[in-house]
């Protein structure tokens, strides 16, 4: 009996870019792991982010890398599975607790194999100063219509900027602009997935209108925005010198501690009072198990975990904004946390339209979809010329477009 | 008559130059090169020969990038000649002036930048002409004329010209020192000789000191050349590797950063990448024959 524990006694090294969650990892997760599955001990071993897909990449070529890896989304993962470095995991039981949007970032094209259990996701929405708000007696905006007014309203109030963004790194335009607003246009998933088919065009209107959108943003985004970066954006909300702020749910835990005022978030405002709400609700990472893995049977316990509701809810509240992918109710308790999470259940969700296939080929449709949207809210080309030199730019790679 | 000896102690003391030379610049030059007649097709690495290269010049997709790049990096280099050297001259001209007090502090002074990193000279002047916290705005308030300034650095049409102008701020100590060097150089009599034919003041730069000193100013031109096609890092430091706005501040060395090593969810591609970096090779080889055989060897040189 003492034997047969000692030799069932297993240690799983996790491989990770995620260093800044070294503590939570540490002092939270893998105790709970370890507390219910005595027998396997659980390493995290992280590398610094920018260096991690090298990293990653010469210890799997060179049979050293860890039990578990940590999933980038879509095409980095699935090239190591394509390569047979991460197992197949659709027969894994924990796998049955998750949507297929939650799936679809660490899945073959066809969706017939998955190789990565989803971890966490980033909400899109805008934040602002509940505070601002209040003064000038503006009510969270769930319309267009209501969006802009409001930020007539502060405009012409003059003590605010109202609203805090820049378009020097230009990611933020397409990322908390184009992708944020996008989904309410073309109907989420429904769009995405006929843009992938080939069914739809980056031509078409649904595809077209969320820059003619962008474009009237230009007017409200603060004087020199065209210099302004990103850390100068979350400074200027944080500082209160802003009124919205366009976000990514990751931003809770940094404005949380910045900010001296009170919070509040609003989805993106749909077109027509009504109107079904969209939300790009973005699959971040993951992890799955490296397919030379001595122990795999552990590593697959270990993952059957990550399914569960105890570690979505660990994992959740310890890093507000990143949300849980799993089916579970999870209680979290930061509000803004809660905020962005609760229109999972008013909004359907989909994931940013650029991710999945489409910025495989050159030119890069998401590197090419940023430049479009700095240029949609600067005003320097027409929605629909940008429309069309995206379409032709994915037009000359991708055949379902051809 | 004895043969002379085989001078072993030649070899023994090139050999440590000679190796680290070739070890960290002349193989990994010519393995650049051979890895741009390759490719990778379903992850093995297959020899393609020039199709590389008729990517890059041949579809619009990479043309477009690559000449908007070169174009870039004419301006920018046009922008150094015109502003950077005169400068540099002019500065030397002063500085070399036997009577100006405090000259070793001024030659400092402006010396300094040049060994300032450049990730420290881009967060710096990104910070000065910051609309939001930058000094900037507030200093052409001070003077009234708040309405001149503009976010130079998003802007499409200035963002460049504004990128050259720092890396000029950054880098007019180096033909500031070099011409100073060469005025020092001037023997009193050739002057004393000049003062005694009536030629002083301005006209004793223009007449004796200005020849005099051509082939330094030849040889900065040529440094510039090729500092200027081989930047890279101020560009990155300021714009990141898409450099915005809109690629009007994309350079070779950026085009072929991105190229390499990926970005953001554009993979990498290490044999485009090395086309891009052989036809900047090229390029620089190219201007450099140009300045040795065609303007260098037309220089006269005095001998004194």
């Amino acid at each position: 009996m003492l034997a047969g524990a000692a030799a069932a006694e297993v240690t799983l090294t996790i491989e990770s870019w995620r260093n800044d969650d070294l503590t939570l990892w540490q002092d939270k997760i893998i105790p709970a792991f370890e507390a219910a599955n005595p027998g396997i001990k659980v390493k995290f071993t992280p590398s610094a982010p920018a260096e991690y897909n090298a990293v990653l990449n010469s210890k799997l070529d060179a049979g050293s890398a860890g039990d578990l890896i940590t999933c980038r989304p879509f095409d980095a993962s699935l090239a190591l599975y394509e390569a047979g470095q991460l197992a197949d995991l659709s027969d894994l039981d924990g796998m049955a607790n998750f949507s297929d949007v939650a799936k679809s970032a660490w899945q073959t094209d066809d969706g017939a194999a998955s190789f990565c259990v989803p971890m966490a996701s980033v909400i899109h929405g805008f934040i602002y100063n509940k505070d601002a708000f209040a003064e000038l007696g503006i009510e969270v905006p769930a319309t267009e219509a209501e969006f802009f007014a409001a930020l007539e309203k502060i405009q012409e109030d003059g003590n605010y900027t109202p609203m805090a963004m820049g378009t020097n790194d230009q990611w933020e335009a397409a990322t908390m602009g184009y992708n944020n607003i996008g989904p309410n246009y073309w109907k989420g998933e429904e769009g995405r997935l006929a843009l992938i088919a080939g069914e739809q065009k980056l031509t078409d209107p649904a595809w077209v209108a969320p820059y003619a959108t962008l474009a009237k943003w230009g007017a409200y985004l603060g004087d020199g925005y065209e210099a302004q970066t990103y850390p100068d954006s979350q400074n200027i909300f944080t500082l209160g010198r802003a009124a919205i702020y366009p976000a990514g749910s990751w931003e809770i835990t940094g404005f949380n501690a910045q900010a001296d005022f009170e919070m509040g978030a609003f989805k993106p405002p749909v077109q027509n009072a009504g109107d079904t709400c969209y939300i790009s609700d973005h699959t971040d990472i993951a992890i799955g198990m490296n397919a030379k893995s001595p122990n795999a049977e552990a590593a697959k316990t270990f993952l059957n975990w990550v399914g569960s509701s105890e570690f979505a809810s660990i994992y959740a509240n310890a890093l507000p904004g990143f949300f849980s992918l799993s089916n579970h109710e999870v209680a979290m308790e930061d509000p803004l946390a809660q905020e962005f999470v609760s229109w999972r259940g008013e909004c359907e969700s989909t994931i940013r339209s650029t991710y999945q296939i489409l910025s495989r080929g050159t030119p890069n449709l998401e590197n090419d979809t940023w430049g479009a949207s700095v240029a949609a809210i600067k005003g320097t080309k027409s929605p629909e010329d940008l429309g069309a030199e995206l379409q032709s730019g994915l037009a000359s790679w991708y055949a379902p477009q051809q | 008559m004895q043969k002379p000896r085989f001078k072993w102690h030649i070899l023994v003391f090139l050999a440590p130059a000679v190796l680290v030379y070739t070890a960290i610049m002349i193989f990994p030059l010519f393995n650049t090169l051979r890895l741009a007649l390759f490719s990778e097709v379903d992850q093995v690495r297959v020899f393609v020969g020039l199709e590389n290269f008729r990517t890059l010049f041949g579809d619009p997709n990479w043309s477009e990038q690559f000449w908007n790049a070169l174009g870039n990096n004419f301006w920018f280099f046009f922008i150094h000649m015109l502003v950077q050297n005169p400068i540099g001259i002019a500065l030397a001209a002063i500085l070399s002036h036997p009577r100006l007090r405090y000259a070793a502090l001024y030659r400092s002074a402006i010396f300094v930048p040049t060994i300032l990193s450049f990730v420290i000279i881009g967060f710096a002047w990104k910070l000065i002409l910051s609309p939001i916290w930058g000094i900037a705005p507030d200093m052409l308030k001070a003077i009234g004329l708040k309405s001149l300034y503009a976010p130079w650095l998003g802007k499409e049409e200035y963002a460049l010209t504004t990128l050259a102008l720092i890396s000029v701020w950054q880098f007019v100590g180096i033909p500031l020192m070099l011409i100073y060097a060469a005025l020092l150089s001037i023997p009193e009599e050739v002057l004393e000789a000049g003062e005694v034919d009536g030629i002083t003041g301005a006209a004793a730069f223009w007449k004796i000191k200005l020849p005099l000193i051509l082939p330094s100013i030849g040889i900065i031109s040529i440094l510039t050349f090729v500092g200027n096609f081989n930047a890279f890092d101020l560009i990155y430091a300021a714009q990141g590797a898409l450099a915005g706005p809109d690629f009007s501040t994309d350079i070779l060395g950026t085009f072929m950063y991105r190229t390499f090593f990926g970005f953001q969810l554009q993979l990498g591609d290490p044999h485009m990448g090395s086309a891009i970096a052989t036809a900047m090779f090229g390029i620089i080889l190219i201007g450099v024959c140009i300045y040795l055989f065609g303007i260098q060897t037309r220089l006269r040189r005095y001998q004194f």
